[in-house]
């Protein structure tokens, strides 16, 4: 078995700009995934939208530089995470299908293991 | 003996490999123990003979060497022990059929995993399954070595630290998985077919080792029809192979072809697998390219070729793969059946896609139907803009040589 990160990529103006349907439909969503799949799961949250990131980077003299907003400006941004266990990486497919990404998708990455 | 030991490389490698990749569980240790499998025939066959069943000999071999190697790693390294205990047993593979079938299924579907790049999946495929070394890989694809060295580590990489699985895609994921296969395939037979770059037209080594992957697939899943269709349409279409250039190495274009000089057991093979295929319902894309290829083979002349059926073939074609380059080749055939008025109009619809804006094929077919309206100076500029995407030098002769045509 091996733990992966679904990480769900979602147009933030899309998905603002969708009615209350839409998001209880959503919401239904990673409900019924959770459910279906409790046993995968190791971990997962919904996070607050990309203009509440903060980001921290070092300068050339490597002092702290503190920015507003997400690490990369990219059409579609972070929305939320689940950590989840899979025998092998169709499997773990399997699973990131399921996953409601109405505005986007999701990518899925193998947890780094140090031994 | 050495055309036996060439012939066995290319007829067993991918059978050797695939059943040693499941002792080793590695990609990298299995193919070390296949290569050093291979050397030990090249000193031994000489003096014991070449064995009745090579496959079995090398496989026997090269899976004893992975259960040393594997012997050889701490305990704490040896992930699979399940798997080295059940493969004491040496028995001849050949006796358990299914299994056989199972570890070349399993490898191709590995190379061609939909998590792979495709020019990683063609290159994994090539190296793994036609047993082509990485500098014939490299210089099929016109690539220096350590580049494509490079390219199958990283895919590797890829199938190690994801965990791809080795196995064959459960029932609900085998046609989506099958087609992927099916593409890579596909892929390396156009490019042997018509190289995108350099000096020749064909790369005649990709379109065998296509048809060997073809016919190997069609071993190892004999009731696919998208098998069946692709297998047609690489036989019909290299039914052409000696007529496609002239006596200067010149391109020969269909309606200049001698027909006398196709292969017509390739097409009398490619006929009755078409029809097979065709038994599939709807009709998959490589059925449907392998029937439009069968027109063109059963016509006796070029002025003969029914043009009409051929356009409402591609327009079955375009609805179950609405591809740009589909869309190109029925506009084409638009332009025969109609007239190239008809063609151009359906060519400019096509403009937008940003796919086709540099794929020399659409400049020169737009050419071609300028040229034929007498519209030449427009006809000049579409070749010119052709010549500027093509990196054939058979086909940019060509091209130039209808810029010369043109009057004015």
């Amino acid at each position: 078995m091996s733990e992966y990160l679904v990480l769900i990529y979602e147009d933030e103006a899309a998905m603002g700009a969708a009615d209350e349907a839409t998001f209880t439909k959503i919401m239904d969503g990673h409900n019924e995934f959770g459910e279906r799949n409790a046993a995968a799961l190791r971990g997962g949250n919904a996070l607050h939208p990309s203009s509440s990131a903060t980001s921290l980077r070092r300068d050339a003299t490597g002092k702290l530089v503190v920015t507003d907003g997400a690490f990369a400006e990219t059409k579609e941004a972070l929305g939320g995470y689940y950590l989840i266990e899979a025998a092998d990486l169709d499997e773990a497919i399997a699973l990131a299908a399921q996953v409601p990404a109405l505005f986007g998708g999701v990518e899925v990455r193998p947890i780094r293991v140090f031994d | 003996m050495e055309a036996a030991i060439a012939d066995a490389h290319r007829h067993e490698w991918a059978f050797v490999v695939a059943a040693t990749i499941r002792v080793t569980g590695d990609i990298d240790v299995a193919e070390e123990c296949v290569q050093e499998a291979y050397s030990k025939a090249l000193s031994a066959w000489p003096t014991s003979g070449i064995p009745a069943k090579p496959g079995a000999w090398l496989t026997t071999v090269a899976r004893r060497k992975a259960i040393d190697h594997l012997r050889r790693l701490s305990t704490h390294q040896r992930i699979l022990p399940a798997i080295v205990d059940a493969n004491e047993d040496d028995s001849i593979p050949d006796v358990d059929g299914s299994l056989i079938g199972d570890d070349r299924l399993r490898l191709i579907f590995t190379c061609c995993h939909p998590a792979l790049s495709p020019e990683a999946q063609v290159a994994l495929t090539l190296r793994l399954l036609c047993g082509l070394s990485t500098s014939e890989v490299a210089r099929a694809f016109l690539v220096s070595e350590s580049t494509m060295a490079a390219r199958l580590t990283r895919a590797k990489k890829k199938i190690a630290t994801s965990h791809i699985p080795y196995q064959v895609p459960n029932a609900a994921d085998l046609p989506s998985r099958v087609d992927a296969v099916l593409s890579v395939v596909h892929l390396v037979f156009t490019t042997g077919h018509t190289a995108p770059t350099g000096a020749d037209l064909m790369r005649r080594d990709l379109v065998e080792r296509s048809l060997d992957l073809c016919r190997m697939l069609r071993v190892l899943l004999p009731d696919d029809a998208g098998v069946t269709g692709l297998l047609a349409l690489i036989v019909l279409t290299d039914a052409r192979r000696t007529t496609r250039t002239g006596p200067q190495g010149e391109l020969l274009l269909l309606s200049q072809q001698d027909r006398d000089q196709w292969d017509r057991a390739a097409i009398d093979e490619g006929v009755r697998l078409v029809r097979v295929s065709l038994s599939e319902r709807p009709a998959g894309r490589f059925a449907l390219m392998a029937a439009i290829a069968t027109l063109h083979a059963q016509a006796p002349t070029w002025e003969a070729t029914d043009w009409s059926e051929i356009v409402a073939l591609y327009d079955l074609l375009l609805a179950a793969w609405p591809s740009p380059v589909v869309a190109l080749n029925r506009a084409v055939a638009v332009g025969f059946a109609v007239g190239p008025e008809a063609g151009l109009s359906v060519l400019e619809s096509l403009r937008v896609d940003p796919h086709l804006s540099s794929y020399s094929y659409y400049e020169s077919a737009r050419a071609d139907f300028l040229r034929r309206l007498g519209r030449f100076d427009e006809a000049r500029s579409a070749y010119q803009e052709s010549l500027e995407h093509c990196a054939n030098d058979v086909e940019r002769a060509f091209l130039r040589e209808r810029l010369t045509e043109l009057p004015g």
